[in-house]
This record gives structure tokens, sequence and C-alpha cells, in this order.
């Protein structure tokens, strides 16, 4: 179980052409990710990090390689397929939240499933509320989302990104329009939903954020060239106490 | 996608952008509400001609003479002598189908009555003269067949002579000098009011037949034949019937034309509404047009909401929206908002219909089948201007609509 092979990438390239040009935004990449790591992927802009996060988001398709997602071979499958697997085993996170605006927390978390048939109206509601109180946000369910702070955004679209029980999280600079305590109390539910088994890749530039991962895979013109452990965690909820009140008002 | 999350979804977006959902249906409100307004104003005109010349009795066959040719000139039918006494007792006698059959004349003059006098038109006819063309008597009584054996000087008159030449008088038993020939009114007749084409159906007089040929026209043809077939269905079978009597009677040649004309009250109505028709799809083609500029309204809306929205729609695609569950969202939105423009432009046209027709009392109609009609229209119109932009909207690629700015 812990062990479970969750993404599973060998030889992989990715190849874009602009006008006579040949791009090669990934150029051979290995990378295997097992259930429960949270991982963060980290690189200049043009490294490469956001190609494969669309890949790995399964959203694109890799021009060479092979790439396994909880055993499917994410390849051979075409548009319609590729939909179905995003909803029913990836949830997404994106920088700028991506919510839907005049429309309440609950109704944007229940989004993914209204995609799912299979889902019934009643486990649709239930499991979107559940989503919202794993977040912290059990009294705002009918607020609506141009009325919410941007942590409170944010941590409805993490509602939204866990509520089809995905095999993977991903987040895209989850926390680039977050302050740094917002940031941090962001990264501490990260950190929490990992705690409980959750599956996390986490692209960021940004070496502080990249600090709360259990593991930094950096990127460099389409090259992993580093891969490492973090060492020492730090624990999200203890970097908030270390803030200096005064300067920051709590949501 | 579940139909009713489908409704669910493309409801709550119509729902997110009120103003401009509002300002998308206007289009649509206006060309429905005009096309039911011109199709009611055109019914009603329609339908008024139809009721006058039904009031006359449906069942009427009218037979006039055909107009003679002199020479090259072709004359009047009321100057042709071929329809006679004759004709009409022969079809009396003959005749299987005809419930009843009156010989016709008219003629117009002046009623004199002690300082007061008229102009009016006169109809005379048999006693079955009434029942054929549908007048009744409202007071006094009908002449009698022994009046018209010996072409008795009596005469009934319509309710507008009552007024304008008795005033509050009854005018049962009084003379009135008409042509110089002193009649004794023994009844009135009931009020039929104005018809369509604006003519008073109360300004008239009512003779037996035989005092008008005898006493007034000194003449021994008739200007008209009119008869009631039994029923509405049996009208073309009871004009053949009379055609072939007609020709036995007149003794004419297998290759000899007819010199009658036999018109029914189903041609009179086709040739009197060929006009209200032609306005009735005039009317109707610029409203309908009006409802195609609606839907154009409706297609540069979705357009420019497809546009706006890119970043939604990559969001909905990378959470497992499927492109054509995207298409049928905005497909579907498209058809709500024309089906909701619908729904008000209907109640705004029916408004707007019985308004023009309360304030400027022009006849309305609004028929079940005109709704029908410029309802699917809009719904037709918002699927086929909405399709563009659905297409538009599932075609995107999410990575791109995402990083849409």
């Amino acid at each position: 179980m812990e062990n479970k092979e969750i993404i599973s990438i060998k030889e992989l390239h990715k190849h874009y052409r602009v006008g006579d040009e040949t791009i090669k935004a990934l150029n051979g990449i290995d990378l295997t990710v097992n259930k429960g790591e949270f991982l963060a992927i980290m690189g200049t802009s043009g490294s490469g990090k956001s190609t494969l996060l669309n890949i790995l988001g399964c959203l694109d398709l890799p021009t060479k390689g092979d790439y396994l997602l909880d055993g499917i071979n994410v390849k051979s499958l075409n548009r319609n397929q590729l939909a179905t697997i995003r909803n029913k085993k990836l949830g997404f996170v994106f920088q700028s939240y991506n919510l839907l605006p005049r429309t309440t927390a609950i109704e944007n978390v229940e989004l993914p499933l209204l995609y799912n048939p299979s889902v019934s109206n009643a486990v649709r509601k239930e499991k979107a509320e559940q989503a919202l109180i794993a977040v912290g946000l059990k009294d705002r369910m009918k607020h609506l989302s141009n009325q919410m702070s941007g942590g409170q955004q944010q941590r409805v679209a993490i509602a939204r990104s866990m509520v089809n029980d995905p095999v993977v999280i991903f987040a895209d600079e989850a926390t680039g329009n977050l302050d740094t305590r917002t940031s941090f109390e962001i990264m501490a539910l990260f950190q929490e939903l990992n705690d409980k088994g959750m599956t996390i890749c986490f692209v960021t530039h940004e070496s502080d954020i990249a600090a709360f991962t259990k593991r930094n895979v950096v990127f460099r013109d389409g090259r992993i060239i580093k891969d490492t452990q973090t060492k020492n965690i730090v624990i999200a909820r203890e970097s908030i106490l270390g803030l200096k009140n005064e300067d920051y008002i709590l949501n | 996608m579940k139909f009713i999350n489908l409704l669910k979804i493309s409801l709550s977006a119509i729902i997110r952008n009120k103003m401009r959902s509002f300002l998308t249906i206007l289009g649509i409100v206006i060309g429905v509400a005009a096309v039911i307004a011109m199709l009611a104003i055109g019914n009603g005109s329609n339908n008024s001609i139809r009721e006058t010349i039904s009031s006359m009795g449906t069942n009427l066959i009218n037979i006039k003479p055909s107009r003679p040719v002199f020479g090259a000139v072709r004359q009047a039918s009321s100057s042709s002598t071929v329809l006679t006494v004759d004709d009409v007792v022969y079809l009396q006698n003959n005749s299987k189908l005809i419930d009843a059959v009156s010989p016709e004349l008219d003629g117009s003059g002046q009623i004199v009555y002690g300082s007061n006098n008229w102009p009016t038109q006169f109809y005379a006819g048999n006693e079955d003269y009434p029942y054929i063309k549908k007048y009744e008597v409202a007071s006094g009584r009908m002449y009698t067949s022994k009046e018209i054996k010996k072409a008795s000087k009596v005469c009934l008159i319509g309710q507008t002579i009552v007024e304008n030449v008795f005033g509050d008088k009854d005018p049962i038993g009084e003379v009135i000098r008409f042509k110089k020939i002193p009649f004794t009114v023994i009844g009135t007749l009931s009020e039929k009011g104005d018809n369509t084409f604006g003519q008073d159906q109360d300004d008239l007089m009512l003779t037996p037949y035989t005092t008008i040929m005898i006493r007034v026209q000194r003449q021994t043809h008739l200007r008209a034949i009119v008869l009631s077939a039994k029923s509405e269905d049996s009208i073309e079978e009871t004009s053949a019937e009379v055609t072939e009597l007609l020709r036995s009677s007149h003794k004419l040649g297998i290759d000899e034309d007819d010199d009658f004309e036999i018109k029914t009250q189903e041609e009179l109505i086709s040739s009197f509404s060929s006009v209200s028709e032609m306005m009735l799809v005039l009317l109707g083609s610029i409203a309908a047009i009006s409802l195609v500029v609606g839907g154009i309204g409706i297609m540069n809306i979705m357009y420019v909401s497809v546009t706006e929205r890119t970043r939604e729609i990559g969001l909905r695609m990378a959470i497992g929206g499927k492109g054509k569950d995207i298409l049928r969202q905005f497909l579907f939105e498209a058809m709500l908002l024309s089906v909701f423009g619908g729904i008000i432009g209907v109640i705004m046209g029916i408004a707007a219909s019985n308004i023009v027709g309360s304030i400027l009392g022009w006849p309305i109609l609004i028929t079940t089948s005109s709704i029908l009609l410029s309802f699917l229209f809009c719904t037709f119109i918002g699927v086929f201007f909405g399709w563009y932009p659905a297409r538009k909207a599932s075609a995107l690629n999410p990575i791109e609509a995402l990083r849409h700015e």
C-alpha cells in the first residue's frame, strides 16, 4: 500500500514546434511518485516544470515515452478518456483559484462531481460538504466565491480538488497570489491532507514553500537536475506562530 | 453528464449573468412579441371577413347572369335578361338538394316619410328570402305569399331606417313613399351591424319581388337567384345540380357556355381574404426577420461569453468536462435563453395585441398555432445560433484556456 506507484514516467519527451524550430521542453524524464508522497517540482520559468505538470495532469500528451498514472498508460487515451481520467483520478489547484464567480462555495466544490454521471445528487452534496469541512470552511458553504478572501478562495479550490477522492492533487503555484501568512496556512492544509495519505505534487519556484514538502525535484532545461528528500521538513503550523502577529490580520 | 445536471449548470450560468442574459433575450422577446401581435392582427382581420360573409349564410349560393358581350363590349351582368321567375320555379320543382330558393332584385332610391327622407337600398325576394339571407323579423310580420301574388305595396325596413326616418315612433302600419309609390311598413328587421367592408347591413328595405318587378322596375328578368343548400357540406353537389338544371332550363347545347355564374360563399370568402392573407404573410415575415435578428443577438452575446469565460471553460475541462459537455452546456444556455425570451415574448405579444385591439378597435385573433409557431421558431433559433459559439467553446485547448487572461 505504502509503496504503490501513483505516477511512473519513463524516458519522457515533449517537443513543440514553433515555426521551423523544435523546442524540446522535456528531454528524457524519469520520475516515480509513490502514494503518500508530498512532492515539490521546482525550477525557473522555461525549465519545463509547467509542461510536465500539464502532462502529469493529463491535459497534454507526451511526444515520446510512457506515463503510467495509477497503472493506466495515458499515452493511448483519446480526449474524452483523458477527461474522464481527470475527473476521477486527479485534482487541480491553480495559482488564481479559478472558482466560478458569483457562485457559492459548495456549488464550486460540487462541480467535478457534476461531470461524473455515477454520482447521485445526495452523494455529491455530502461529499462537497465534507470537503469544505476538511478545509475549515464549514461556516462559509453558502458564501459566494467573490465575497471571500484569497486564502478562503484557495481553500475552496483545494476542497474542489479533493472532492472526487483523487489519487493525486496537482497544485500549480497554489500560493503564488497569497501573502506569507496565508501561504503558510495553505501549506499547513496541504501538509494535513498529506498526513492523511493524500499524494500531492506541488509546482513552485519558491524554495521556502518547497521546504514544507517531503521531496524536492528541481528542473533545468527540460531535465531533472536534482531529486532529493527534504532533510528538515518545516511544519507550516509552527511557521505561522513564528510570524509577527501585528503584521497580519487573521482571517 | 446527466440532463438535470446540465440544466443546473446552464441555468446557474444564466442567473450568474442576469444583466447580460436580459440584454441577450431582449431581441428574442421583441421578435416573438412582434410575431404574435402581427399574426393576431392579421388573423383577426381575416377572421372578421370570414365572419361577415358567413353571417350572410354559409349555405348560400348566388346565381347571376354571365356578363353578356355585345360586339366586343362586355356589359354589366344586370343588363342580361337570362334569369327569370321560371328558372326559380324550375329549380323549386326539380332540385333534390336545394333547401330554399328565391328570386332577387335590388336597387336604390329615396324613402320619403312626411318631411323626412332617406336614401337607401332595397332588396326583393319571395317569402323564403329572409331565411336564405339570414334576416330576422324584429317586429311586425313578414309578407305573405298572397301579398307576393298580388304584388302588394308592403315592405319591411332595417333598423337604420327606423332610427333615421321614424325616430321613436313605431313604424309599423305607417306608409312611406318609395319611387313615388306608397309602401305600408309591415315589419322591421333585426339589427346586424356593419360588416368588415364598412357597409351598414341595417340600411335596407325588403319587399316582395313581384312588387318591384311589376310596379317599380317594370321588367320580367331577375338580377339574381339566391338559394341555400341543405347543409354546408353539400354546397358543391348543390351548385353542380343547379348548373345542370339551369342549363336544361335555358336549353343550352353541350358546346355552349353557361349564361349564368354560380358563386358560393366559400369562393367569396377566399376572394376577399386573399388580400388579408397576403397582409398576414407580409406582417408575419417582417416579424420573423426581427426574430432572426434577435437570434443573431444571441449568437453575438454567446460568442462574447465564450471568449469571456475561456478560463471557466478551461477549468471545466481540467476537472473532467468533456468537449461534448461544454458544447451541450453552451448550446443549452442559448436554448434556455431563447425559450425564456420566447415565454416573455408570448406574454408581451398577447398583451400588445390586446392593447392594439382595445385602443384601435381592430379585430384581434390570437391562435394557439401562432404561439406554438413562434415558440418553436425561437427555440430553433437558439439552437441554430447557439451552435457556433458552443462549438468554439468545446474545441478550446484546456491548457491555453486556463492560461487565458
